[in-house]
């Protein structure tokens, strides 16, 4: 007798997967690639090709010596290799951007247990350990379009640092920092097609970068300037929006925001630091169980302590 | 507050479509389980000669609904078969004779009051159509010393895709909708009626508001079309605003919530006494090249319909009811209850690809109407954890597939769900 397939239902599923994701999330940040290529040379495509590569392989040898099966399928190693690399300055030698690629992926995400288990964001965690170990490489910035200038030209301070501030039409388009941050028009782009392609929640960005905005504007900041500085852009609509490190409900999204904000201006304006965002979207990381445990969503209709039958 | 639901395809290839009666099949296999509750006690004998209509199958138990032959024949077995529920129960095999006849006791009910009417319904052997297929005549016969219905809901959402079974019932049949809900509303006194329906049939909400418009206290109701609008929690919040607590019936808000298919039977056995012995059933799936709605004796087996339906290829996968909530069948001998809406065939399978680790993109929690966080739920219950899933209420899980539907990892979450919700019953 001929017997039919049994499948739990439902019995259509939706076309979107987790391989799907990260396409999007990797489309999303090819403007910002292009513009970074453009602005710092071919010399920023190879680091991010680089940590690309270094973050998959990492991922397919820790899986091989583990014994575990094989997720590279699911391009997320790609992602976090693309943002490590958002993250370094162009002139990083290129060892420590693989040891910080190795960081990412072996210590950050998969001694955690991999995709979706890792409570650190691993780009940021990486930038961070690079910053500690490296600090003046991981400070030593050059000039926009350096590889058309004489030696001794290139190198710079970020805005964040130097004594006079550039023009708003550069920060937008052209600025110096690290490999991402050069072109905040190309990360907008891309932050509004995550948005568009509903892989975003837009709250994420908006509620960061208002929190930041509004604070500095009470203690009469510069806010175009210091919202358009250093990392916020990338950071906010990029490493905020991270799904594994940040609370799943739209309330714990809204808390995380507002945190990131509140401390990416504390750190920017009391701390030794010109720059905060790593720093406070990892503070927020740790605090993501908490706010998850805080925001855990009301049933419709659920009684108090009515019993679960 | 607006309630979360996902934007599922449609698939309503059936919905332009008449619908046909197909000719009566050889035999009937007619459960005597037609739906969740006790089942009934076959009433015939091997050798027995019955006519279409006559009862085979009774029950004491309240929650309840006599089984009737859907056609005339003779008895040819009475065996036990694993229903869809994958319990065994007992059948009443009817092979069918060349003649066909109704039974003689059949006659329109005498219905003068509000007793006759639950009465009547209780004869009819009506459950609810829209697939749960409760006792009607037991919703009908709510308890008037603690509540009272002040609201009559039509749940005419037919929110799964593929399903037009409904739908087409309203288009052929709305006089009989109108007539069953004012019968409802007369003797069970509910002053106002409101048909829920998805925004996604034009043609039967201008029809019926056309006709709504000459009627007193019947109101059309557009739904978004977003699944899952017809879930009666949803239904009842969505149309009245009324939210339906936890472990409560609808009838704790004041509403009793009909299938439009239920009601439109209603008024045809008010009209003819003919107990609910055909359904009308939508015939589709991604391997049916000409997808329609046929009117099928209850008890028609799963290998008929396939003689009839036009299909590309042999199925690899048979669902009753819909891919949301439907459940696969195994056995091509399997028959159609009362509560069967829909049929599809599929080839290859729905998951296609192994789970993968959750990424905590918090779809499912955004997908879930209920407002519950079935990642959360899986975990709970992979670790066993009993309080957790207390706290996070799986109980008020209704099985709707969303969050399995929307998930990127493919994981199958609603099943974790009911299993959750069974190891509650048995340990928690």
């Amino acid at each position: 007798m001929n017997n039919y397939l049994i499948e739990p239902a439902p019995h259509i599923k939706s076309k979107i997967t987790t391989q799907k994701i990260m396409l999007h999330v990797i489309i999303s940040l090819m403007p910002a690639v292009i513009a970074s290529t453009v602005i710092y040379g071919l010399r920023a495509l190879l680091m991010i090709v680089v940590c690309s590569a270094v973050c998959v392989l990492s991922e397919l040898i820790f899986e091989k010596i583990t014994k575990r099966p094989r997720t590279i399928n699911d391009l997320s190693a790609i992602v976090t290799g693309i943002l490590l690399a958002f993250n370094l300055p162009p002139t990083l030698p290129f060892y420590m951007a693989i040891i910080g690629s190795v960081i990412a992926i072996i210590f950050v995400k998969n001694f955690f247990g991999g995709i979706g288990q890792n409570f650190a964001n691993p780009a940021i965690t990486a930038r961070i350990i690079l910053m500690l170990s490296f600090t003046s490489y991981m400070t030593t910035w050059v000039k926009p379009f350096y590889y058309t200038m004489s030696a001794d030209a290139v190198s710079t301070a970020t805005p964040l640092v130097s004594e006079e501030a550039p023009d708003l039409l550069n920060m937008l388009f052209v600025k110096s920092g690290c490999i991402g941050e050069c072109c905040t028009v190309a990360l907008l782009l891309g932050g509004l097609y995550l948005i568009a392609m509903r892989i975003i929640n837009p709250l994420t960005p908006v509620v960061y970068i208002g929190t930041f905005a509004l604070l500095t504007l009470a203690t009469g900041g510069d806010v175009p300037m210091q919202v358009l500085s250093g990392g916020l852009i990338l950071g906010a609509f990029f490493m905020a929006t991270d799904y594994a490190t940040t609370p799943i409900t739209t309330g714990g999204k809204v808390i995380f925001a507002a945190g990131c904000g509140i401390l990416t201006f504390l750190i920017r304006n009391f701390g030794t630091m010109p720059e905060g965002v790593s720093y406070s979207i990892l503070i927020m990381n740790i605090l993501t169980p908490f706010i998850d445990k805080l925001t855990v969503s009301h049933p419709f209709g659920a009684k108090k302590g009515g019993a679960g039958k | 507050m607006k309630l979360h639901s996902v934007r599922l395809p449609h698939f309503n290839n059936s919905a332009d479509k008449s619908t046909v009666e197909i000719a009566l099949p050889e035999k009937v296999v007619i459960s005597m389980s037609q739906h969740g509750g006790v089942p009934c006690t076959p009433l015939v004998q091997i050798g027995d000669k019955v006519k279409t209509g006559q009862l085979i199958g009774s029950c004491d138990a309240v929650i309840s609904a006599p089984v009737h032959s859907s056609v005339t024949g003779t008895v040819c077995d009475i065996t036990e078969i694993i229903n869809i529920m994958g319990k065994r129960n007992k059948a009443v095999v009817v092979q069918t004779s060349e003649e066909q006849a109704l039974h003689e006791d059949i006659a329109p009910p005498v219905v003068n009051n509000r007793e006759d009417f639950i009465n009547a319904v209780k004869n009819s052997g009506s459950v609810g159509l829209g697939g749960a297929g409760f006792p009607t005549y037991v919703k009908l016969n709510y308890d008037r010393k603690l509540s009272y219905a002040d609201t009559l809901l039509i749940n005419a959402a037919e929110c799964e895709p593929y399903i037009t079974s409904d739908y087409r019932a309203i288009i052929e049949q709305a006089d009989e909708l109108i007539n069953g809900i004012k019968l409802i509303k007369k003797y069970l006194e509910i002053e106002t009626a409101y048909i829920g329906i998805e925004a996604d049939k034009p043609k039967a909400i201008e029809k019926l508001t056309e006709m709504c418009a000459k009627e007193q206290g019947i109101y059309v109701k557009k739904l978004p079309s977003a699944y899952p609008q017809g879930a009666e929690k949803v239904l009842i919040y969505n149309t009245t605003g009324r939210v339906l607590k936890e472990g409560e019936l609808p009838i704790s808000v004041h509403c009793l919530v009909m299938n439009c298919s239920s009601v439109i039977f209603i008024s045809e056995y008010i009209k003819t006494g003919i107990p609910l012995i055909k359904r009308r059933l939508t015939l589709d799936g991604n391997i049916v090249n000409k997808p329609v709605n046929v009117i099928v004796p209850v008890g028609i087996q799963l290998s008929e319909l396939l003689k009839y339906v036009d299909v590309r290829k042999q199925p690899d996968r048979v669902i009753f009811g819909g891919p949301m909530m439907g459940s696969s069948v195994y056995d091509p001998e399997m028959p159609i209850l009362k509560t069967n809406n829909a049929v599809l065939f599929f080839e290859g399978t729905a998951a296609g690809r192994e789970p993968t680790p959750c990424i905590r993109c918090g779809r499912c929690v955004r997908a879930c109407s209920m407002n519950l966080m079935p990642t959360e739920l899986e975990s709970a219950y992979d670790a066993g954890d009993i309080e957790q899933l207390k706290k996070l209420k799986v109980n008020l899980c209704m099985n709707c597939g969303a969050c399995s539907y929307v998930c990127p990892a493919k994981r199958n979450l609603s099943e974790k769900n009911q299993l959750a919700k069974i190891l509650l019953r048995n340990g928690g």
